[in-house]
């Protein structure tokens, strides 16, 4: 019984990983076609840092994803504010939105975003692609936020309001502070959600403005490039990187 | 900040809540529905008078058949995700900390770690010349290469691969909220393993079980992409049909009539999610007053 259960988790880690270090080991590979192994060579990293599309795309990809992550945790640390702290008309009817956000299919978005961005005239390209990243980034910012909200003792708002604070006075000095690891890693998970995003990014992009995982997306409809390997693991060691952190950083607010 | 203090903070988080979620979530989606029911128009995308004519045309014969075909092909993928994830969580919940903390820091990073990238990468395990192939024929087990890419199975094994930590997370969290001391109390009562897995296991990891479910099921009938690089011409999945629809055909009424169709069943899979977290909470001792 312990060597299926020990068999079983190995065999799905193998699964999981097996894809990734495949990838890997090809983008070191000289040989093109990945399939035998021909000597260490660093050459498909050099070739795409002279792939101009997809440096270029690359570098939209992350100026999208910082400034939605940031607008993200902006918005959604305000609205995880307004929804702890204050009673308004159609609040349920918002977390209800924030709700069916997160648990739409990214297609069914993707058509939404598409259908107001044409319905109000706003042109398909960068602003149709921050605000729909910033919009899908939120209810990850407001969980992450709310649920560190929940820790929180109401005493210390009366306490201030007593001594005289205003609203924005015990935002920015009682509440920032507090929220900030909570706050941290919403941003994070917004920027690698941006950052992956292929299903909505391809509703709503413009030929003004490639990102990322589209330019990616056309490229390896048409064949393998082995660039594409070299791309894919600069992008996992990103995401590995940014997990660890978010794995610190919520560790470390536990044990304060 | 001068200018800011003058203006009451209340009224600003509320504002900025009711209109960006009423503009960029309520408001498309009411879009969505109503564009279901339009006249597809190829210059205006999609026009008066209303019409059921979207919805007819689902249940014609070549479209029902693609749209049975992706939900057969999805949930295949919840049920293998399912089948596999079950006795994972159930064994990584039960660890010791330290590894349960270090199994799901593995679990996170695939997670977290781009789909599309991903999804590509399972072309270099599956093709002609890919390590799959290379196994098969170093074993002698085929004398020549297996088409294993471009088929169902190439489309449901990269479904299963992208989708599995999403079914495998909300199951972890459900084993972790299950109380020993009812499997303790039914070993007492004389309920044998198969009785305790039937009658108190299973019931109450439900919630967890119609979550994974939920967040697999409806994805994986959206991820034209994986179908695009993975299946062939004949593995589409929802996805592909709705994104052709909208940014090939131009038939907006037609490709949202689908994807109204997938609001509701995400509206009805949650609503079984809310039956069997009640079931629960009322089995748990909790009375309906406290929810």
């Amino acid at each position: 019984m312990k060597i299926f259960k020990i068999s079983l988790v190995v065999l799905i880690f193998v699964y999981l990983y097996l894809p990734m270090a495949v990838l890997v080991t090809n983008s070191f590979n000289k040989s093109k076609y990945g399939h035998e192994w021909k000597g260490f060579s660093t050459k498909w990293y050099e070739k795409l840092w002279d792939n101009d599309a997809l440096m270029q795309a690359f570098s939209n990809s992350l100026t999208i994803a910082v400034l939605a992550a940031t607008l993200a945790t902006v918005l959604g640390t305000l609205i995880a504010q307004g929804l702890y702290r204050y009673r308004f008309p159609l609040k349920k009817l918002s977390s209800g939105m924030l709700f069916v956000l997160m648990l739409s299919p990214d297609i069914v978005l993707a058509i939404t975003f598409l259908v107001i961005f044409i319905a109000i005239g706003i042109q398909l390209g960068f602003w149709s692609l921050l605000i729909s990243h910033i919009t899908f980034c939120l209810p990850f910012v407001v969980i992450t936020v709310y649920a560190q909200l929940k820790d929180f003792d109401r005493n210390i708002l009366e306490a201030a309001q007593d001594l005289g604070a205003t609203e924005w006075q015990t935002f920015y000095k009682i509440m920032l502070p507090t929220l900030f690891p909570a706050i941290l890693s919403g941003w994070l998970l917004s920027f690698t959600l941006s950052l992956d995003d292929v299903i909505i990014s391809s509703f709503v992009t413009g030929p003004g403005f490639e990102i990322l995982p589209v330019r990616v997306f056309s490229m390896v409809k048409v064949g393998v490039s082995p660039e594409v390997n070299a791309l894919a693991t600069i992008l996992l060691a990103i995401s590995l990187i940014l997990v660890a952190l978010i794995t610190l950083i919520l560790k470390r607010k536990r044990l304060a | 900040m001068p200018g800011l203090r003058t203006v009451n903070f209340r009224r600003v988080v509320i504002l900025l809540t009711l209109g960006w979620l009423g503009i960029f979530v309520l408001l498309p989606h009411l879009l969505v529905v109503l564009t279901s029911i339009l006249t597809p128009d190829a210059d205006h995308l999609a026009v008066w008078p209303l019409t059921l004519d979207a919805y007819k045309r689902v249940f014609e014969p070549i479209y029902a058949e693609v749209f049975w075909h992706s939900i057969t092909l999805s949930l295949t993928t919840t049920i293998i995700c399912l089948l596999i994830g079950y006795p994972f969580a159930y064994y990584v919940a039960r660890l010791k900390p330290v590894w349960r903390a270090l199994l799901l820091f593995l679990m996170i990073i695939p997670f977290w770690t781009n789909s599309l990238i991903r999804t590509y990468a399972i072309k270099a395990l599956l093709g002609k010349k890919g390590l799959f192939n290379e196994i098969i024929m170093g074993l002698g087990l085929s004398d020549a290469p297996l088409q294993l890419l471009y088929s169902d199975f190439a489309v449901i094994f990269g479904l299963v691969y992208i989708l599995f930590p999403f079914m495998v997370l909300p199951l972890i969290s459900s084993f972790d909220k299950l109380d020993n001391s009812l499997l303790e109390a039914g070993h007492d009562l004389g309920a044998n393993a198969f009785m305790r897995f039937w009658h108190i296991v299973l019931p109450l990891t439900m919630p967890g079980v119609v979550a994974g479910c939920l967040i697999v099921f409806l994805p994986a009938m959206g991820m034209f992409y994986v179908a695009d690089l993975l299946g062939g011409a004949k593995s589409l999945l929802l996805g592909n049909v709705i994104k052709n629809q909208f940014l090939v055909v131009r038939d907006w009424p037609f490709g949202s009539a689908f994807s109204v169709i997938l609001i509701v069943l995400m509206a009805l899979m949650l609503w079984i999610y809310f039956l069997s977290n009640r079931y629960v909470q009322r089995q748990g001792g909790l009375d309906d007053e406290n929810l």
